[in-house]
């Protein structure tokens, strides 16, 4: 059997409203980056689910190496005065 | 690699799956685990893409537009549903191309209930409301399978799957409530559709030789039994609900136990709509590989005019 | 912490997939009702019957095409385009029952009679219970589909030609059908974008894809000339302004069509138009309607007296 070639793999991030990240939604394949962007649309927003839309050409994406997990993510792992809930606050302080 | 740096990915790796966490596609993991995931998000994602079909077979004869835009909808998601489980099996390394091979070819199965016929316009009801509600019974724990972008996809999934089941048991109630041929073909297709449904959850306990390895490794969180039972439990009173009568003499509440006992399938029968010989099986991959080479051209042009890089 | 715990713990990290704030995992929201706070009156100086026929038309284009996209369903080229034209398929019907449904209020005499107590909706009633002659779509959406080529084809010049429509139509003075081309435009949009990128990747693909895009569009052009011809419903329509006589859009769908030739590189057919005046518009269809009824009406003509 020859393998035959496929459409590339792109991964879609969607902002589901105003004020929010694009989060990671899934997958698919499309042979360009346009179509990989109305792809998204219909495969990924069917419910309304976005208003903003990436496409992102999964081989085109640097990840991190499990393996370089402690020198790239440690550090930023006892720096805990970098979350709220770092600080006590009393209760009644409002809008805090 | 040295052998300590191997125990340690192999103990890293242990500790991961004992701690509940995820194992995400960059991890290393055991050869075995990597094939069993993929064997299993594999025949998941063709379940749901040739799941298409028995439904997909009522499209354009749906009895109301209400009822044609609901059913389009449905069998459109399931198609989601193979392409996001796709998309998981391809950051373990295989194309859904490979993938897609290997179904037609008949390397890689699918779930067997997709090969009983849907015979009527209740079946697009009875299977809404029975095989969609097994599905999700099975898919559930799913969410939280040691695979990550499995479990991922899952979330998904489930979340689409509950108007799945809701749509269908609506609209077995809306026949319910109609004439008496409708209340007829209800019944009719609840018997047709009983056994096989029981059947998706795969064989007993005690024939199902992977069951324990993967539920080791998180990929499974549940016995084929203990769910065939959860399944039963929440099917008889929504069956009383209806007012249709499930095809088993033996279904009775077992007081002791706290739930419902039952007879069991036709084993003999499962095996056989497993190895190929189900009334649809051959009909079932026969579309899918002609719906496949069809595309074949449309496929390649789209490549071929990327590689040219022309701008719209 | 017992394993279970933790296991719902380690959820936490997957918070808003899970519940938490599900808007952030980009879950689906609620839909909107395009008729919501629309005026439903028929207008002065509109003729509740031409209304009706004249809604007739627009939605029956919409629910025979529908219905052939709908073939598609679990047979297009890759699961991809398998939702694109599923989605195309549902806006399309969402369309037909919003005219459908105009039409009945309009003129309920156009609903078909059906047996005393019969639960089946106007809009119902109009799909599943009139009779081929009584359908008002244009030949050109009746056809079979053919291959992706030809669906493609098809779909362009159906999705210029109904953009350019809805467009002027969003000015109708009947407020529903204002209402109802406003949300279509948006939706058809779609369609044309879709169509004109799939025209133009095909034409310039490979030979074979380009050869077959030829052929498609060799097959569709024939029968295109259908949807630019005026029926007396539709002169009516136009006068009393509530519609548009197609006459008039199609400088404006030729210079689009023009235009995606021009980038597919792809020469204007040159084959003479089908049939002359109005075919479908009257009620005379093609063999390919008949068949397509049957399928679609099967079901709900057994059961008169069913409830769905
Ligand atoms: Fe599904
Ligand atoms: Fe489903």
């Amino acid at each position: 059997m020859t393998v035959q070639p496929e459409w590339p793999l792109y991964e879609i991030f969607v902002r589901g409203k105003r004020g929010l990240n694009h989060v990671h939604v899934g997958s698919l394949h499309a042979a360009d980056d346009e179509m990989a962007l109305r792809h998204a649309r219909d495969v990924y927003t069917r419910r309304n689910e976005g208003v903003s839309i990436w496409a992102v050409r999964a081989d085109l994406i640097v990840a991190s190496s499990p393996d370089e997990k402690d020198p790239l993510f440690a550090p930023a792992g006892d720096k805990v005065y970098r979350h709220p809930t770092f600080y006590a606050i009393p209760d009644d302080v409002p809008h805090m | 690699m040295t052998a300590t740096a191997n125990a340690d990915r192999e103990a890293d790796f242990e500790r991961t799956i004992e701690h509940h966490d995820r194992i995400e596609p960059r991890d290393w993991m055991p050869e075995k685990y990597r094939a069993t995931v993929i064997r299993q998000v594999a025949q998941h994602a063709h379940s749901e893409i040739i799941g298409m079909q028995p439904e997909g077979n009522w499209i354009t004869r749906a009895p109301s537009l209400r009822r044609k835009a609901i059913l389009l909808a449905k069998v459109q998601d399931e198609a989601g549903h193979g392409l996001y489980l796709y998309s998981a099996c391809e950051t373990l390394g295989v194309s859904r191309g490979e993938l897609t091979d290997k179904l037609i070819s008949g390397k890689q199965k699918y779930s067997s209930i997709f090969n009983y016929p849907t015979l009527s316009y209740a079946d697009v009801g009875t299977i809404g409301w029975l095989v969609d509600g097994a599905a999700i019974c099975n898919q559930v724990p799913l969410c939280r399978t040691s695979y990550g972008p499995y479990g991922r996809a899952m979330i998904r999934v489930c979340k689409e799957e509950s108007f799945h089941q809701r749509q269908g048991y609506e609209l077995l109630m809306t026949m319910m409530s109609g004439t008496d041929e409708q209340r007829a073909m209800v019944q009719e297709s609840v018997d047709r559709f009983w056994w096989p449904a029981l059947m998706m959850f795969g064989p007993p306990d005690a024939d199902s030789p992977n069951t324990a390895q993967s539920m080791a490794w998180g990929i499974k969180r549940d016995t084929n039994d203990d769910l065939r039972q959860k399944f039963v439990d929440m099917s008889v009173p929504q069956a009383e609900a209806l007012g249709v009568t499930l095809p088993d003499p033996e279904l009775a509440w077992n007081e002791e136990r706290g739930h419902h006992d039952f007879g069991q399938p036709d084993w003999d029968e499962f095996a056989a709509v497993v190895s190929g010989s189900g009334p649809c099986n051959a009909q079932r991959i026969a579309h899918r590989k002609r719906a496949h080479d069809e595309g074949a051209w449309v496929r390649e042009a789209a490549l071929a005019f990327a590689a040219k890089g022309t701008d719209l | 912490m017992d394993s279970h715990d933790l296991d719902l713990d380690h959820d936490s990290v997957y918070d808003g997939l899970l519940g938490g704030d599900a808007s952030q995992w980009a879950f689906g929201t609620d839909f909107e009702d395009p008729l919501a706070g629309v005026d439903t009156t028929i207008p002065a100086g509109v003729d509740g019957a031409v209304l009706a026929a004249y809604c007739l038309m627009l939605g029956d284009d919409a629910l025979v095409y529908a219905h052939r996209l709908s073939e598609w369903t679990s047979n297009a080229p890759d699961l991809e385009d398998d939702i694109a034209l599923a989605n195309i398929s549902l806006d399309l019907l969402g369309q037909a029952r919003l005219l459908l449904a105009r039409a009945a209020a309009a003129d309920p005499s156009v609903v078909p009679v059906l047996p005393d107590g019969s639960p089946v909706p106007p809009e119902d009633a109009l799909a599943f219970f009139r009779d081929e002659s009584a359908f008002r779509n244009v030949r050109y959406v009746e056809a079979p589909n053919g291959d992706f080529g030809v669906t493609i084809a098809r779909l362009l010049l159906f999705s210029t030609h109904r953009l350019a429509l809805l467009q002027r139509l969003a000015a109708s003075v009947d407020p529903v059908l204002a209402a109802i081309a406003a949300k279509g435009v948006k939706e058809v949009t779609y369609h044309r974008d879709y169509a004109g990128r799939w025209f133009v990747t095909l034409a310039r693909g490979t030979e074979e894809s380009r050869r077959r895009l030829v052929a498609g569009l060799a097959t569709v052009w024939p029968m295109y000339a259908e949807l630019t011809r005026c029926s007396d419903v539709e002169a009516r329509a136009a006068e009393q302004a509530f519609g548009v006589d197609p006459a008039t859009v199609g400088d404006e769908v030729d210079a689009v069509v023009e235009h995606v030739l021009a980038t597919a590189g792809i020469e204007r057919p040159d084959v003479p138009a089908s049939g002359t005046g109005p075919l479908g518009r009257t009620g005379r269809h093609s063999e390919a309607m008949g068949r397509l009824l049957a399928e679609m009406q099967v079901v709900a003509r057994a059961h008169p007296l069913g409830k769905w």
